[in-house]
């Protein structure tokens, strides 16, 4: 880890600990998501198969929003994430995604699935009022069982209190 | 695993008051590690122990049963009594390993003097011997040192695989009538086997003795696989399973090896319990976001949606009557427990204490609910009365979750994990008084454990 990305990390926590509003704490880009999504194809030399997930994460914004610790409304942020998301879901009709929800590990385990449901089905609700048949869209939670962070502070917890969009092909 | 032999009572050319044929199950060894003493003492309870001498079983005559012998058998026997005894916290053995062996004329004529200069307040006595049909016949008794008098006598005619259960079958009879509690140590334990990174942890469905023995592997961890509960005639687990990448509620069939779906829904259902009776199933669904208990005939039908507000209401456990639930809602803004009528009606909050409380679990004797209570960061398993007074804590670490009970009530089992990177799930129990916090060896690392009633 440089000492910049460290400093960084310091920022995002002293926001944290200070500001009611400050949920926004990944400063270190997500991970593409792991496992669920499905190849739509293989990819050219030139670039990446549209329609594709990596299409999807190349395109948008970013494949996922964050929530505030037990809560699972969508701000302004969110929205403009979603906004991203939605535009290219409706440039690529036929592709059909996932919505996981996930929690952080400070929740007990059922009560986590069902936070982890609540933020997902926001994001597909949200994704909807945008004109996205919600047809197309899946919803799973995995509650604690799939952080995308694995420490156990703030940074982490905040980076896995998320919705996120997975391409599951056509 | 064999089929179960039909319950018999036979009589024996023995004298013992009780001889009863143990249904055949295959055995083998809890996995070997030192459960560590903790300091974690929280309550203020006398730590004098009853001093209890188990030298090895004796036999008449050595013999060879399905390949094992009665003698080796008479030896582990004594070590699985003294190791349940140990664990309940409440006794202080002396194993095989630490008195002298004794003649099989001594089994009903022991010298109460020796025991008593190893200050044994009791001594254990019995035999192995073949039955001439295949099958063992294992003999325990009890006696008292200082009275010199029997306490406990109690035979059993076993399947040769099914020795550890009549080791369990004695230590409860010795717990039973030292305590005057109900038995507990012949039960099985369903949980959630763990492995793999944090990040993508690979979990599967595994059931075991309740002293770690007869451990098996039910799911091979392609699915991810959460909550199990035992059904209370041991034949089948419901259970949480991501096949498919959905999250359903399913029925394991332990004999046959397959499984159904307890209801066919688009929507998740999980957080499922048995009723005391075996007859009907709790679950709880999310539909759109909101997450509601249902109740539904083990056999399928249609299920009765129990809560309506608005939020999250989940989990849910039955009174040992069968005649209310207590659940955890978050409609007061924070995760907190309710109880109500096994129809919905007269839903009521009982936790007031601060924090948030989930996981309720109702004990079979009625008397309590235990709970996990967030908090400061932390987990904690407590206890309250199913009104929600005398709320007491009796684990203090990072992390102490969903609690289970013990078939008599008085030790609860629990999760408790580790925090960062490299955090792991293992799975403790600690008794009523908060004192005796043991560790259970599990060959990996696990959670969700579930607690089933004595072995029928």
């Amino acid at each position: 880890m440089t000492i910049r990305k460290t400093t960084a990390m310091i920022a995002a926590i002293t926001m944290l600990a200070v500001g009611a509003c400050a949920k926004k704490a990944p400063e270190q880009l997500p991970p593409a998501p792991e496992g669920t999504g499905t190849d739509t194809g293989s990819s050219t030399g030139t670039g990446v198969v549209p329609g594709s997930q990596e299409d999807f994460v190349a395109s948008v914004s970013s494949d996922r929003i964050f929530f505030d610790f037990d809560q699972y409304n969508v701000d302004a942020e969110d929205q403009a994430t979603l906004r991203s998301q939605a535009q290219w879901l409706q440039r690529n009709p036929a592709v059909r995604v996932t919505l996981e929800g996930h929690a952080d590990e400070r929740g007990t385990r059922d009560y986590n699935i069902a936070l982890g449901e609540r933020r997902a089905n926001a994001a597909k609700n949200y994704l909807a009022s945008l004109g996205i048949d919600p047809g197309r869209i899946n919803v799973i939670s995995y509650g604690k069982e799939r952080p995308a962070a694995l420490g156990s502070d703030e940074q982490a917890y905040a980076r896995n209190r998320r919705a996120v969009t997975v391409v599951i092909g056509r | 695993m064999k089929a179960s032999l039909p319950h018999r009572f036979a009589l024996l050319g023995i004298a013992l008051g009780a001889v009863a044929a143990l249904p055949a199950a295959a055995q083998t060894p809890p996995t070997v590690e030192e459960s560590p003493r903790t300091a974690e003492v929280v309550a203020e309870v006398s730590t004098e122990r009853t001093v209890i001498a188990i030298p090895a079983l004796a036999t008449p005559a050595v013999a060879t049963v399905a390949g094992l012998r009665t003698d080796s058998l008479g030896r582990q026997i004594a070590e699985v009594i003294a190791s349940d005894l140990e664990r309940s916290g409440l006794y202080a053995p002396l194993g095989p390993g630490s008195v002298r062996a004794i003649s099989m004329a001594e089994v009903r004529a022991p010298v109460f003097a020796d025991w008593q200069a190893r200050n044994a307040d009791n001594v254990v006595h019995g035999f192995v011997q073949a039955s001439g049909t295949g099958g063992l016949i294992v003999g325990c008794y009890l006696y008292d040192t200082a009275l010199g008098t029997e306490l406990v006598r109690q035979g059993f005619e076993i399947q040769p695989g099914d020795w550890r259960r009549a080791a369990h079958k004695c230590a409860d009879a010795i717990y039973s009538r030292l305590s005057g509690e109900a038995p507990f140590f012949d039960s099985r334990i369903a949980y959630i086997a763990e492995s793999g990174p944090k990040g993508n942890r690979i979990k599967q469905l595994a059931i075991m003795d309740s002293d770690g023995g007869n451990h098996r592997f039910i799911t091979n961890g392609q699915a991810l696989a959460i909550s199990p509960r035992f059904s209370p005639d041991y034949k089948k687990i419901v259970y949480v399973s991501y096949l498919n990448n959905r999250v359903r509620v399913f029925i394991y069939d332990v004999a046959a090896g397959s499984q159904k779906l307890v209801t066919e829904s688009g929507n998740a259902t999980f957080a499922p319990r048995w009723s005391p009776d075996g007859r009907q199933i709790l679950y709880s669904m999310a539909v759109g976001g909101n997450t509601d208990i249902y109740r539904i005939s083990a056999e399928g039908g249609t299920p009765v949606r129990l809560t309506t507000a608005p939020g999250i209401d989940v989990g849910g456990s039955f009174s040992p009557d069968g005649k209310k639930i207590v659940f955890e809602s978050d409609r007061s803004g924070s995760q907190q427990l309710y109880t109500m009528n096994i129809d919905g009606s007269n839903q009521q909050r009982i936790s007031f204490g601060g924090g948030r409380y989930a996981t309720p679990e109702w004990s079979p004797r009625g008397d309590l609910i235990a709970f996990t209570r967030m908090g400061g960061g932390e987990f904690r398993i407590g206890v309250m009365t199913p009104g929600g007074g005398g709320a007491r804590m009796l684990t203090n670490s990072w992390q102490d979750e969903a609690p289970t009970w013990s078939p008599n009530g008085r030790v609860i089992q629990f999760f408790r994990t580790t925090p960062g990177r490299e955090g792991k799930s293992s799975l403790w129990q600690v008794d009523l008084t908060g004192v005796n916090l043991r560790r259970l060896p599990t060959p990996r690392d696990g959670s969700d454990p579930s607690w089933g009633p004595i072995l029928p």
